[in-house]
């Protein structure tokens, strides 16, 4: 069976040779027309004038459209019909499109639009938290609260009650591939739109909505994305949007890529975050109450902001019971780019206000951070006498390999398997009544009590915490810092109709598959992992399954490929459009061989129908010749969900993806410089579908996610322009930013909910493992003095230098 | 229009003549020859998404397409992702190596990489994290790529990726007016064209087209002047011509002034390096630039000509004030030198992130110690001030003070007279003038044998 082996990527080959296509690589006709949008220059105001004369007139100009040329301006949004394709006269962000340049050439488009003349009445624009708190500029009508017990007799009744504040800095996606589409308009108006999207349909009804044509009219197609965390799951709509346009008025293909400055001033990133905390406490750390404040710029327009909020509050216990809580959430409205999803989608800033709060509580009460943890995790699943988890324990490979000094080169955890443990080490049950999250939902299939168990064990965390305080005492200039954290991430859409998949599957006369689904591939190999589910199922080799781009034409009405459900919900469409047609051709055979359907097996390329093994493309053959269909669609919804948003409660996740990550980390204290030395994690992909791309997975996920916390500073000026607008400003990880030692292993037990194969989603996760490196450059920031550092986040050099300081006091 | 330029593109030879001069290479891989698997992540030299290999008679280098420009081609040859895999298809053993790792996941990033890979691959070059600096990748967290370019590291150089070599010594190339041949040639022209861009690696210039879309005409290009690209022990020191790159550069500085070497192991990235020139970095102008700070605090002297009129001055000098240098309409930098003396120099670059970033600060200390005291310190900050700059009152503070941490922490005192630093994007005022004082610290502590640098430290 396929399912379960470390298949590479499906298109591994086509991209390490330069044959994959992306969007703007797909070859167009001669007379395709190139777009640019012109920009705004301030961040808040009115237009008072825009001569576009010289724009008109540049060089291969074709068509400029201005937002007043356009009634109505077509929208954008994927919430709130808030976003104008064009301004409509009013700016509402410094980068914001006030009109569009269609030429012959992508260059001659750039420098069209930049020949505008634009003059502004400008207003005070609301740009920071504390200016949108002020003006109570802000989405909703008030924030949203969500409430578990009596949090003010909690803090009462606490031995102590500790409080502050951390700032979380957004984060940009950048996905190496900028935005990009292409409209091909076809006969009787009908267009045809590639894209770089996370959401096909999204951009199938957008284009649809703005050419005043019904859904049907339009087509749209995604192979793969370069790239998209989040960051193509809305933005994207105006690309397709302006091409559409420009194609349906000039009769002409159209393309528009952003160029990368462009693309950071124009498009939205994750949302950045304060959060305040008071939290009760006893005197071994046990958390009575906890109450948060949480507040985010969401940007100027709401796109998928209120769904982010919500996350944010759902992820504000992570891994750990909280008695009593009250999460308040206000999410507020600034004259800044719109946030937008991020992997995560609000989960990680959530998330690192109680880690926060951990290590707060840690440090005033002098105890281990992990200790503090541990005492505060919900209780394990309780695993079933003589059952648990199905896979035999394997013996981790040896994977800790020291960097030689001064080679320049890392190694890490192996050769892409999936070096495993045993899901068996969890503990029994703590004997308790059922444990809830501040939304009232029931946790049941915790597992990391035993996950941390044994991370600890295999990283040897205690005896390095020793050996590293002993270091600390050494040094006079640099400090080193060791921190465990754990992530439980709630997988399903918090929108529950979202959660729907549907899946189209042929079987042709010679026995090749033809496999389509409304998941897009982005990199993080769901074709692959859904090819081998419909290899599974028909007992055939996965090369016998062709992967075909995702096209609205052929699955319609899909959710975005988001909040790590790609796998769950389209494996589960494809394995139901698979079991259908397996079920004819079993039926047949059965009929002609006088077997019972249930019998009949589809294994190792055959038909097994009794002690005959028919191959496989021999039993489509003759089910063909009977006349039996051979292709068929298939559907899923995951089920056992039920949530209201606005009285927070219910059971918004039909499971809990969990992982564990520990770190390591030596700051210089003259200079607030700092690198990770080792990381060690544990993650839970359930009975993964493929270890070696959920490998994959976990590494990027971490890196990406220590990115956010460290290096990736994003910064406005006073102005609300956006000082770090391309890779010299703005630095994701290199190379050399992973960890020198860097240990991936899985936890090998299966998902107890029925999920496809037992498996567990993995896309965004792991990113909250880098929390881990952010927690021990604390801990290593408060081996310099005797006070609470207050490190804020992202810990650039220069914050870890601040709190270097305020440590000393 | 450009003159024809003639180059070997995948092995082939290609002559193209009806191209501005500053078409980029990407542009026109991807727009004229629909060779797309080189991309576009940035367009400003600083993902590595569009990295080729080009090949002269030195050898085989990594070099970002998006910011080279079709004359930089001329006589070399150009080898693309496309023709990285055999002629029959064959994968390279990046190629494959990267597949059997699990080393791409989007892909966009990945043709860059396998062009890095295999230009390294190629060159025996095993410092993997060096050699990738300049690749960014989103996906994957750099591990697995890692360990592709390690497992590759055991297979021979294929036969296709050893031909470039000889081919271009047996290229024909016709000259191009456009890039002089002798700095002679250069000097006269640039004398009576004083409003001409010069354009050296163009790791800057390629900027102005392809981020401020300006027209650069009327331009020359120096890559073809050999005389710019010597490198001698004179009596003066050691001389470099403004053309020698910082790759060049870089072993020279092992020997002589390892700190400095280790600064250019971090100055930007392989491909960067690959063109980037001493002259450039000098004559551009950049507060931020990351030579100069460590040119002036080793006392180099800059050589300046116009048509034949020549005169030198000490770098410092050179910089008067932001955007304004000591350099006549007409005049060029033609050569660099830095005296012989004892190794006192250490290098601090202070960035967001360690490789490949333009430094928030970049503090180039020299601190001369005999019999206990200080005897002479020149201490030299790029990002200080609107030039590269010398802490003079700190310099004044410490000379003739005995050599402990409490002269060190007095002298620190001072810099706030040398420094009055700006607060942006990179780093704040307060941060940059407290960390220039901390790296004065540093310098002492890393002399007398404390650990002080992170990048030292193993797991």
């Amino acid at each position: 069976m396929s399912v379960h082996k470390p298949l590479p990527h499906d298109a591994a080959r086509l991209h390490v040779t330069g044959q994959a296509r992306y969007v703007d690589d797909i070859p167009v006709p001669g007379n395709c027309l190139h777009l640019a949008f012109g920009l705004s220059e301030i961040a808040h105001g009115r237009i008072t004038s825009m001569d576009l004369s010289a724009v008109r007139t540049a060089p291969g100009v074709v068509t400029v459209i201005a937002g007043t040329d356009l009634d109505p301006v077509p929208d954008c949004s994927p919430s709130a019909h808030d976003e104008p394709l064009l301004s409509d006269g009013t700016v509402h962000y410094l980068g914001m499109p006030l009109f569009l340049v269609a030429a012959t050439s992508h260059l001659a488009a750039r420098k069209a639009a930049r020949l505008a003349q634009v003059t502004y009445e400008e207003w005070q624009p609301i740009l920071t938290i504390d200016d949108a708190l002020a003006a109570d500029s802000r989405f909703e009508d008030g924030p949203r609260i969500y409430e578990k017990g009596d949090v003010e007799a909690a803090l009462a009744r606490a031995d102590h009650v500790i409080d502050g504040r951390i700032e979380i800095g957004g984060q940009e996606h950048f996905y190496l591939e900028g935005q990009a589409a292409l409209a091909l308009p076809q006969e009787g108006g009908d267009m045809v739109v590639h894209v770089s999207s996370q959401h096909p349909t999204e951009i199938q009804h957008k284009v649809a909505d703005a050419l005043a044509r019904p859904m049907h009219a339009v087509r749209v197609e995604v192979r793969r994305m370069g790239g998209g965390f989040g960051g193509k799951e809305s933005q994207g709509n105006h690309l397709a949007i302006a091409c559409a346009l420009v194609a349906d008025r000039t009769g002409r293909p159209a393309k528009m890529r952003y160029d990368r400055d462009d693309d950071m001033m124009i498009t939205g990133k994750r949302h950045d975050f304060r959060i305040d905390y008071r939290a009760g406490v006893d005197a071994d750390g046990r958390l009575t109450g906890v109450d948060f404040v949480q507040m985010t710029r969401c940007g100027w327009a709401m796109d998928l902001s209120l769904p982010v909020a919500d996350r944010a509050m759902l992820h504000a216990d992570n891994a750990y019971h909280l008695p009593a809580a009250r999460i308040t959430s206000h999410r507020l409205r600034t004259h800044t780019q719109s946030a937008t999803a991020f992997r995560g989608f609000g989960g990680p800033q959530g998330l690192l206000g109680i880690e926060r709060v951990m290590d707060h509580v840690a440090h005033t009460l002098g105890l281990d951070p992990l200790a503090v943890r541990r005492a505060n995790y919900y209780a394990d699943a309780k695993v079933e006498k003589g059952g648990g988890p199905s896979a035999p324990p394997h013996t981790p490979e040896s994977i800790t390999t020291k960097k030689t000094a001064g080679a320049g080169h890392r190694i890490s955890s192996g050769t892409g398997t999936a070096t495993r443990f045993a899901g068996a080490h969890s503990p029994e049950a703590v004997e308790a009544g059922p444990q809830t999250t501040p939304y009232h939902m029931e946790v049941r299939d915790f597992i990391l009590n035993g996950m941390t168990e044994a991370l600890a064990e295999r990283c040897h965390y205690a005896a390095r915490r020793a050996a590293i305080a002993e270091w600390n005492g050494r040094q006079p200039v640099l400090k080193r810092g060791i921190a465990m954290t754990p992530v439980k991430f709630g997988i399903s859409f918090t929108l529950t109709h979202l959660n729907q998949a549907g899946a189209l599957v042929h079987v042709y006369q010679d026995g090749s598959i033809h496999m389509n689904h409304g998941g897009t591939e982005m990199g993080q190999g769901l074709f692959q992992k859904v090819a081998q589910v419909a290899a599974s199922r028909f007992g055939v080799a996965p090369e016998m399954v062709r992967i075909t781009a995702t096209d609205t034409g052929k699955v319609p009405n899909t959710s975005a490929t988001a909040a790590s459900s790609g796998s769950d919900l389209n494996g589960m469409a494809v394995k139901a459009a698979c079991d259908t047609i397996r079920d004819r051709i079993a039926a047949l055979l059965a009929e002609e061989h006088q077997a019972d359907p249930a019998e009949i097996r589809f294994a190792e390329g055959h038909v097994h129908v009794g002690a005959e093994a028919i191959p496989f493309a021999k039993a489509v053959a003759r089910a063909y010749q009977a006349r039996i269909s051979l292709s068929a669609t298939g559907f899923y919804k995951t089920p056992d969900i039920e949530w209201d948003r606005i009285a927070g409660r219910g059971r918004p996740f039909f499971y809990f993806a969990q992982g564990a990550a520990c770190s390591e980390v030596v700051i210089d204290t003259l200079t607030g410089e700092n690198r990770i030395l080792r990381t060690d994690i544990l993650h839970d992909c359930g009975a993964s579908l493929n270890p070696a791309l959920d490998i994959g997975q976990i590494e990027g996920g971490f890196v990406q996610g220590a990115g956010w916390l460290t290096t990736e500073e994003l910064v406005w000026d006073d102005r609300g322009r956006l000082r770090t607008h391309a890779p010299s400003t703005y630095k994701i990880p290199a190379c050399s930013d992973r960890p020198d030692v860097f240990n991936v292993a899985l936890w090998d037990a299966p998902n107890p909910a029925d999920t496809i194969y037992r498996s567990k989603a993995v896309g965004e996760p792991p990113l909250m493992l880098g929390v881990s490196v952010f927690s021990a450059l604390a801990e290593a920031v408060a081996a310099c003095g005797p006070h609470y550092p207050d490190l804020q986040a992202p810990a650039t050099a220069e914050a870890v230098l601040a709190a270097v300081k305020r440590a000393r006091g | 229009m450009t003159d024809e330029v003639s180059f070997l593109l995948n092995g082939a030879p290609v002559r193209v003549s009806d191209q501005p001069a500053t078409r980029t290479l990407l542009d026109w891989l991807r727009e004229d020859r629909g060779l797309t698997g080189t991309k576009e992540g940035c367009n400003e030299g600083d993902c590595g998404a569009c990295t080729v290999i080009v090949t002269d008679a030195d050898g085989s280098k990594a070099v970002n397409g998006c910011i080279q420009f079709l004359p930089h081609l001329h006589g070399k040859a150009v080898r693309t992702v496309e023709g990285i895999s055999g002629p029959g298809g064959e994968m390279h053993p990046v190629q494959a190596a990267m597949v059997d790792h699990h080393g791409s996941q989007c892909g966009f990033c990945t043709p860059g990489f396998i062009a890095s890979m295999a230009a390294a691959h190629t060159n025996g070059d095993t410092a993997f994290d060096d050699v990738l600096a300049g690749n960014l990748c989103r996906c994957t967290g750099y591990a697995p790529i890692i360990r592709a370019a390690e497992a590759a590291a055991a297979h021979p150089v294929p036969d296709w990726m050893q031909t470039d070599r000889d081919a271009v010594a047996a290229l024909q190339t016709a000259r191009m007016p456009i890039a002089p041949q002798t700095a002679d040639t250069l000097a006269a022209w640039y004398a009576d064209n004083p409003d001409a861009t010069l354009i050296a690696g163009a790791t800057d210039v390629g900027l102005w087209v392809t981020k401020a879309l300006r027209d650069l005409a009327p331009m020359a290009f120096l890559n073809q002047c050999a005389d710019l690209q010597g490198i001698e022990d004179t009596p003066g020191g050691l001389r470099l011509g403004a053309m020698v790159t910082f790759t060049d550069l870089l072993p020279v500085m092992a020997e002589r002034h390892p700190s400095f070497a280790e600064l250019l192991r971090r100055f930007a990235s392989v491909q960067v390096r690959n063109a980037a020139t001493i002259g450039g970095n000098i004559a551009n102008g950049s507060p931020i630039g990351d030579s100069p700070p460590a040119l002036i605090a080793l006392d180099a002297q800059l050589h300046l000509r116009k048509g034949d009129a020549r005169r030198t001055i000490p770098l410092e000098a050179f910089f008067l004030d932001y955007g304004k240098q000591d350099r006549a309409p007409g005049e060029f930098v033609e050569a660099i030198t830095i005296p012989d003396q004892p190794d006192r120099l250490r290098c601090y670059k202070l960035s967001k992130r360690f490789d490949q970033d333009i430094s928030a600060i970049c503090g180039c200390l020299s601190v001369t110690v005999e019999g206990g005291t200080v005897t002479a310190a020149r201490l030299a900050y790029g990002g200080m001030a609107g030039i590269p700059k010398r802490a003079t009152h700190v310099e004044a503070a410490l000379v003739g003070q005995p050599w402990t941490e409490a002269s060190v922490r007095a002298a620190m005192a001072a810099y706030s007279q040398d420094f009055t630093p700006l607060s942006d994007m990179r780093a704040s005022a307060a941060y940059r003038l407290e960390t220039a004082a901390n790296m004065l610290l540093r310098y002492f502590h890393e002399d007398q044998g404390v650990a002080a640098n992170v990048l030292e430290v193993n797991p």
